[in-house]
């Protein structure tokens, strides 16, 4: 049977999940998914640096993903370029800096994550995070369906769109980070992408895109850890993303809302 | 003229806008007052939406723009650029709105009632509205919160022309009832002609301001939309019939 540590892993991938579902959601609305793919891989170079010099990965991670938010978020208000353009700079530059960066025998790990059993600290630590995202997500929720609606009427609302975005990406890196451990730097994004595309077939409101996409991103993961007790020489990350495809072409089968 | 005795709403003093390296508006000056249709043509790359930008202060420029106090703006815009395919109901925009503003919950019915839009259209996804409809979502916004401006970009540029002439005899009865100022950029100069007050022509050659029946000669059209032949004749046919 599992022991406490593998649970506490187990709900915070879960929980991981729900939030990549509602950070998704919104991201697809903004037409920011790509840049999702971009965030988590500027998490490598940072996780290579602590698999070098031996320290919590978690810290390297995030460092670099604070300092690719900021970046960013910069580039989009500075040079007003086309947000792929950046992106795909950003994404080739970290990706090559990570993979030359990290030790040979921790990249793997490093690209596609693994499951690990948590501390009860880890785990707070994480849950806290994850409700943090949702608090905000939800607080800022009418602004962000107007921006994503219109960011002229947004802003002729008095909604503040820099701000926004910056509080808007800052909830994408930390769900980023919160899933880095099981998912790597290459899929932690994946499952901010795939479930929300899935969830919008389904839903023709904002509500029910929310939950649909949180509901089918928490269903990919805890799938996955079904398959993957069954089949254990499976690593969970890659096993996740592949259920979330399969949900996401079994949605197809339906007409679009 | 009666409008002159009515407080001043707006005053515009020097205005100046430069995008990159182009200037957009230059030296512009003008007011509106209380309860007026001022109306803003020009032709395209004039300005006119840049001006509403920065009435809206959304955009940087120089001079002076000053609202009277107590002043709240609702803005209707010309089209927007949203993905048809959002997960979005007429009722999300507006309730979005509505509980930012924190009005009661009931105020996007009842706005929505003002305007004529049906109730069932609430739950309707934004993305399959016909222009008509969408333009009237739109109005239905900018009343959340009772302005007492309203701006208005083009709002007919994608209709048929029953459907322009019911948007432009609303936005009419909603300045009446409602006592609204009302700042219109329209294309249509018949419109301009029927509903507008004042009117501001946004030309680098020959700007002008006025009561259409003074400033809009054949003369000045002609300036104002100089090397828009087709224009002009369809402008004078409809100042014809107004005399």
């Amino acid at each position: 049977m599992n022991s406490t540590p593998q649970v506490y892993g187990i709900l915070l991938a879960l929980l991981f999940a729900v939030a990549a579902g509602l950070v998704g959601s919104f991201a697809l609305m903004k037409r920011m998914l790509l840049a999702s793919d971009v965030i988590s891989h500027v998490a490598l170079p940072g996780l290579g640096l602590a698999f070098l010099f031996g320290f919590n990965p978690l810290l390297g991670g995030g460092a670099t993903l604070l300092l690719g938010t900021l970046l960013i978020w910069h580039l989009q208000r500075t040079t007003g370029l086309a947000t792929e353009a950046m992106i795909g700079v950003v994404f080739a530059g970290s990706l090559a800096v990570g993979a030359a960066l990290t030790p040979e025998e921790d990249l793997v790990e490093a690209l596609f994550g693994r499951f690990q059993p948590l501390s009860l600290f880890s785990f707070l630590l994480g849950a806290a995070a994850v409700l943090l995202i949702i608090f905000v997500i939800f607080r800022f929720k009418e602004q962000l369906v107007l921006s994503m609606f219109s960011p002229e009427l947004a802003a002729a609302t008095s909604v503040r769109l820099d701000r926004l975005n910056l509080y808007f990406l800052m909830m994408f890196s930390l769900t980023v980070l919160v899933g880095l451990r099981f998912m790597g730097a290459l899929l932690a994004g994946a499952l901010i992408i795939i479930p929300a595309t899935t969830g919008r077939r389904l839903a023709s409101d904002v509500s029910h895109f929310l939950l649909s996409s949180c509901a089918v991103s928490a269903a990919a993961v805890a799938l996955g850890f079904v398959i993957t007790s069954y089949l254990p020489r499976f690593s969970l990350g890659p096993v996740v993303v592949i259920v979330s495809v399969i949900f996401f072409a079994l949605s197809l089968l339906k007409k679009p809302a | 003229m009666p409008e002159t005795n009515r407080p001043t709403v707006l005053s515009v003093r020097s205005l100046g806008v430069t995008l990159g390296n182009r200037v957009v508006i230059h030296d512009l000056n003008f007011d509106a007052v209380r309860g007026e249709t001022l109306a803003i043509i020009g032709p395209n790359g004039a300005g006119k939406t840049v001006l509403l930008r920065s009435l809206l202060n959304q955009i940087p420029h120089q001079g002076e723009i000053d609202w009277a106090p107590e002043t709240k703006i609702g803005y209707v815009p010309q089209t927007i650029a949203a993905d048809q395919q959002l997960p979005l109901l007429v009722s999300d925009v507006l309730g979005a709105k509505a509980r930012l503003l924190k009005l009661a919950p009931d105020e996007v019915r009842r706005k929505a009632a003002i305007v004529g839009l049906p109730p069932e259209l609430l739950s309707t996804r934004i993305g399959v509205l016909s222009g008509g409809q969408f333009q009237k979502a739109m109005i239905t916004f900018a009343l959340l919160g009772d302005p007492n401006v309203l701006l208005v970009d083009e709002p007919t540029a994608s209709l048929d022309e029953l459907a322009q002439e019911h948007i432009y005899e609303l936005l009419e009865r909603l300045r009446q009832e409602r006592h609204l100022t009302v700042l219109l950029v329209s294309h249509d100069l018949s419109v301009v002609f029927q509903f507008a007050t004042r009117v501001l022509c946004l030309s680098s050659e020959s700007p002008c301001f006025g009561p259409p029946r003074e400033v809009l000669t054949p003369d000045t059209l002609s300036a104002v939309y100089s090397g828009v032949p087709k224009f002009y004749a369809h402008i004078h046919h409809h100042g014809a019939v107004n005399e």
